[in-house]
């Protein structure tokens, strides 16, 4: 019934919710925040995110603000980043954390747990060559740790080298004592993550109640 | 283990069996025999001896009884021995289960121990023997249930658990009264019907075993569903749901049972039971909460007085369950709250081996209170007087199970769109078949007050419940799921980056909920980890820096790494000094002792690399009700690690050499599974610039005929030689006088002697570059040992560079032991932030 009526309402929402499977309500309470973080502008800058104080405190804030101007998330094969998005963007984006339907299929799920991988990648990947390499992933784990104060770089960083030898031995199985490792391509990192669930972890349960009013 | 040694050990163990369950109908037997006895045996002969002691000359026409050279007490010693035999059936019980391993895949070991029940049931039986004194519902709520309770709240999986507490929370409280009340009110129209014959049972009595009997216990169904690794959300479920039911049974039962003694029930009482109901619950959270907070406070002192930390886990919680008894309130939920809230702390503040114990004993109770509980309902079920009633226990099967079935698909139909991950039809058959009923139905059955008529015949219907749950349902429920294909999981894998995987995920998620302005379980994980290290932490912990998940699995790792090298087998550990540690000596004690010959390096170089390059992917079980988590994870990435620490130890050397050779990112090396390690090592090294594993070899090669068992540990030293030891007691002054010498330690140490302190020279070389404070304390306390002194020194090794400032903390020079103190973060801790 709401999302009929918010269909008379909104016409343009229909496109949108074909696009990215969200509901009509879903996708006016997401309009909803996404004016209230533009100030009621079009488009979102990045220094509109770093205003959000909720944000402030996660230790990967940059990755997450990065994932939104990051054209590998918008499911048009381009690249690069841009500078500021649109609604449609954001919800595209958003998207990548819609919750697995109920029911799937094998494949359709295999599917899904390819795409938020491959969101998780492009994450770590700063630099697009489709591999993270280690500097990039060192980065990742001084940034996770970053806020847990008593921990020295030194710390982080063997913790990445660690993950790194983990990588290696996963996915390349044994080496040749010259060989050299890359860096973890999508395959890899496929493997990797193999028994980490990430459809049933990577989605929220996206409201159709407007809570806006209670956020700042 | 082979399938040879299983045969060879299963007959010895199969002949026990009978042997004691002879002995212990004998001993029996003997207490029949001795019992009629006793008043006239004991007096005859006690009175002598008090004669003698008191009025020794006072009647001398007494002294005629001769002091007795043999005598017997039984009645004193009964029962404590009768106990002691008992737990001892139940253990061998179980050693035969686990040692033809079939059989618990198949049928559930519950189900096992009430078959064995049965037949020592029916042995008494025969001989007219008294069931055992744990029927007394005092003994099951004051000793048996506690320790079940605890191992469920210690080693409950937290993270799943918070992420699911709505849904558990509603299943559990809901659930159960939903059962309770669909199960009595259905039999109360059962005994409506006159041809049933059971007219004359109330509606409160109804309820009241209604209530009993609603309580799930999820003891089978765990492990079935453990075994083949169900999905998360499932097994947290039943696993609270199991946990919280108790509460909800045992408050709802004395809630009946209050009402059934009332003639007529107003509408006040039940608005008061509702109050009740709510006062029992938090007021046993409160207690818990309360509890747990004092014991973590407690141990935060504990640190001198290591032998009793374990203990104040046990006394605190036990007290909390005694207190919340005292008051009446929820023991259950007061002991569950204790265990969760205190674990964390606890395991942080407490050495690495109170931990291991406190693991180890909590399980041992909770296993042996369990296999006792099953095992007795076997005996019983001979051994009491039953009313058979085919209408009224047919129907309460009936029932029991309908509304189970029901309750979880309409809770789930409400649940559903709370939920991210919602539960699908199968999942909810799952959650339904796996509600078998157990020990709470079984020992609160025994607590009906005499004047409920027909108790007999609700004791009968409750076992039949029981056993009927148990063999049928436990049986067929992994044949059914696995037919039903429900989603399952791959385990926890333990490795780093799925840690840090599950860290990116949370901050994602949150970051994005944040986005999006909305928010869920993760909301409140961030609002309460920040409560905890601004408050909590500072309280109750004595080394409260905040440790990521992430760090404290990479130390979990580590150490066990190291103790894994120290372990690998070799026949002189055992000579090393005795600070060798429980779990150490059993680990040990599980290997052949195998004697190297002196200097065989080759031969250990095989092993070490065949150790090292063989990938393990260890699982880490949720909490298997009668196994320890397993801890092991994969070496071989430590092993790497370590070689990788020590590369980028060797200060700028090192670091540079990457950039000229590699353009862009870092090369790893490895080696194929058993490949020769040596000259593997020799390449690495030499890749880096260092040329020490030739000098090293080179000495190895004269010395090897003395360096005979350190032969290996050498190794073991080589790989973590980047790790700087922290400062223990005993070394102390030695070592910080060596210290202030400027004199290199590794000519001190070559001054010890062939013994094999040798092998250390080449390695302090890098080490001492890159941690001047560390390299003092390298050399412990053997300084005139020479070649007789074994310079084995496991316990003391020491943790990895990325934690050794951690150690600085005075007080801890005391503990003795500076590595196993600090990766006790546990399994559980992992999944916490």
């Amino acid at each position: 019934m709401g999302a009929l009526q918010s269909l008379h309402g909104r016409p343009e929402y229909l496109d949108l919710a074909e696009k990215t499977g969200f509901s009509f309500e879903q996708i006016r309470v997401l309009h909803e925040r996404f004016k209230q973080l533009s100030h009621n502008e079009e488009t979102l800058r990045r220094s509109h995110f770093n205003e959000i104080p909720d944000l402030a405190c996660n230790p990967i804030r940059a990755q997450i603000i990065e994932a939104f101007f990051d054209r590998r998330n918008y499911h048009q094969n381009g690249e690069g980043t841009v500078e500021e998005i649109g609604f449609e963007e954001f919800l595209v984006v958003m998207s990548h954390f819609r919750p697995p339907s109920l029911h799937m299929t094998e494949e359709q799920r295999e599917n899904v747990r390819r795409e938020k991988l491959r969101f998780v990648f492009n994450m770590h990947d700063t630099d697009n060559d489709g591999t993270i390499t280690l500097e990039e992933y060192r980065h990742v784990v001084e940034e996770l740790l970053s806020r847990s104060g008593a921990l020295e770089k030194e710390t982080a960083k063997s913790i990445a080298d660690a993950a790194m030898l983990e990588v290696a031995s996963i996915s390349m199985g044994h080496m040749e004592p010259d060989e050299f490792y890359e860096g973890i391509t999508f395959e890899h990192f496929l493997k990797l993550l193999d028994g980490f669930e990430i459809e049933s972890r990577m989605n929220i349960r996206f409201l159709n109640m407007d809570t806006s009013t209670l956020c700042k | 283990m082979g399938t040879s040694s299983v045969s060879r050990a299963r007959t010895p163990c199969l002949l026990l069996l009978p042997l004691l369950l002879l002995c212990c109908s004998g001993g029996k037997c003997e207490l029949q025999g001795s019992k009629p006895l006793a008043p006239d045996n004991a007096p005859s002969t006690a009175k002598p001896f008090i004669n003698q002691i008191n009025e020794p000359q006072a009647f001398p026409e007494e002294e005629r009884v001769n002091l007795p050279v043999f005598t017997m007490d039984y009645p004193r010693i009964q029962v404590p021995f009768e106990f002691t035999l008992w737990v001892l059936l139940a253990s061998f019980a179980k050693i035969g289960f686990h040692i033809y391993h079939k059989i618990t895949i198949w049928i559930p070991e519950s189900c096992l121990l009430i078959v064995i029940g049965l037949v020592v049931g029916g042995i008494m039986h025969s001989v007219k023997e008294e069931p055992p004194a744990v029927l007394d519902s005092n003994v099951f709520f004051l000793y048996m249930l506690p320790p079940i309770v605890l191992d469920s709240g210690y080693f409950m999986p937290t993270r799943p658990f918070f992420e699911n507490i709505g849904t558990v929370l509603w299943y559990a409280v809901v659930g159960t009264l939903w059962n309770s009340i669909g199960i009595g009110l259905s039999l109360f129209a059962i005994c409506q019907f006159e041809v049933f014959g059971v007219q004359d049972i109330n509606l409160q009595e109804n309820l009241l075993f209604a209530s009993i009997i609603s309580a799930v216990d999820p003891v089978a169904a765990l492990n079935v569903f453990e075994d083949i690794g169900i999905n998360e959300q499932i097994y947290i479920v039943i696993f609270g749901e199991g946990l919280f039911n108790d509460a909800v049974t045992v408050v709802l039962y004395s809630m009946f049972a209050f009402l059934a003694d009332l003639p007529i029930v107003e509408s006040s009482d039940v608005f008061l039971g509702v109050a009740r109901f709510f006062v029992v619950g938090v007021g046993g959270v409160l207690f818990g909460l309360l509890f747990g907070f004092v014991a973590a406070f407690t141990t935060r002192f504990t640190h001198n007085v290591r032998q009793i930390e374990p203990l104040f886990v046990f006394m605190y919680s036990y007290l909390a369950y005694l207190v919340a008894e005292l008051f009446a309130i929820s023991s259950v939920l007061a002991i569950i709250t204790c265990a969760i809230t205190m674990k964390y702390y606890v395991e942080e503040n407490v050495s690495q081996r109170s931990c291991t114990t406190i693991r180890h004993v909590v399980k041992m109770l909770a296993t042996i209170s369990e296999t006792l509980i099953f095992f007795f309902l076997g005996v019983v079920t001979i051994t009491t007087d039953h009313e058979w009633n085919w209408a009224y226990i047919l129907f309460t099967l009936l029932f029991a199970f309908i509304w189970r079935g029901l309750g979880i698909l309409v809770l789930s139909q409400i649940i559903n769109p709370f939920r991210t991950i919602q539960f699908t039809f199968k999942d909810q058959f799952g959650l339904a078949y796996g509600g078998l009923r157990g020990a709470i139905c079984f020992a609160l059955v025994f607590t009906l007050p005499d004047n409920v008529n027909r108790r007999n015949l609700f004791v009968t219907a409750s076992i039949a419940i029981i056993i009927f749950t148990v063999v049928i349902q436990g049986i067929s429920i992994r044949p059914i799921v696995e037919y039903l294909n429900i989603r399952r999981t791959n385990k926890n894998l333990n490795t780093i980056n799925v840690e840090i995987h599950t860290r990116v995920m949370e901050h994602v998620v949150c970051g994005v909920e944040d986005l999006c302005g909305q928010w869920s379980h993760y909301y409140w994980k961030d609002k309460f980890k920040k409560f905890n290290d601004r408050f909590l932490r500072r309280i109750l912990l004595r080394d409260n820096r905040a440790e990521s998940s992430i760090v404290s699995l990479y130390k979990k790792l580590e150490l066990q790494n190291a103790i894994d090298f120290l372990d690998t087998p070799v026949g002189d550990l055992s000579a090393a000094p005795s600070i060798i540690s429980l779990h150490d000596e059993m680990m040990e004690a599980s290997r052949p002792k195998k004697k190297f010959l002196a200097g065989d390096v080759r031969k250990m170089h095989d092993i070490l690399s065949r150790n090292m390059y063989k990938i393990r992917q260890k699982t880490m079980g949720y909490t298997n009700k009668y196994n320890l988590p397993d801890d092991s994870p994969t070496r071989e990435i430590l092993i790497r690690r370590h070689a990788s620490i020590r590369r980028s130890l060797r200060a700028e050397s090192f670091r540079e050499m990457p950039g000229r050779n590699i353009p862009k990112s870092q090369r790893y090396y490895s080696l194929q599974p058993g490949g020769d390690l040596e000259s593997a090592f020799a390449l690495r090294r030499r890749s880096h610039g260092g040329g020490e594993v030739d000098r090293l070899s080179a000495r190895l090669q004269p010395s090897g005929a003395s360096a005979r068992s350190s032969s290996r540990s050498l190794v073991a030293m080589r790989m973590l030689n980047t790790i700087k030891e922290a400062r223990s007691a005993g070394e102390q002054p030695a070592a910080s006088a060596r210290a202030r010498t400027p004199s290199p330690g590794g000519s001190a140490s070559d001054e010890r002697g062939p013994g094999g302190s040798s092998f250390r020279a080449p390695v302090p070389a890098p080490r001492r570059r890159s941690s001047g404070r560390a390299e003092g304390h390298e050399d412990p306390e053997h300084p005139g040992g020479g070649g007789g002194v074994e310079p084995v020194r496991p316990p003391q090794l020491p943790p990895p560079v990325g934690w050794v400032r951690e150690n600085q903390d005075p007080g801890d020079i005391g503990a003795g032991d500076p590595l196993l103190r600090h990766s006790s973060q546990g399994p559980g801790g992992a999944g916490r932030s």
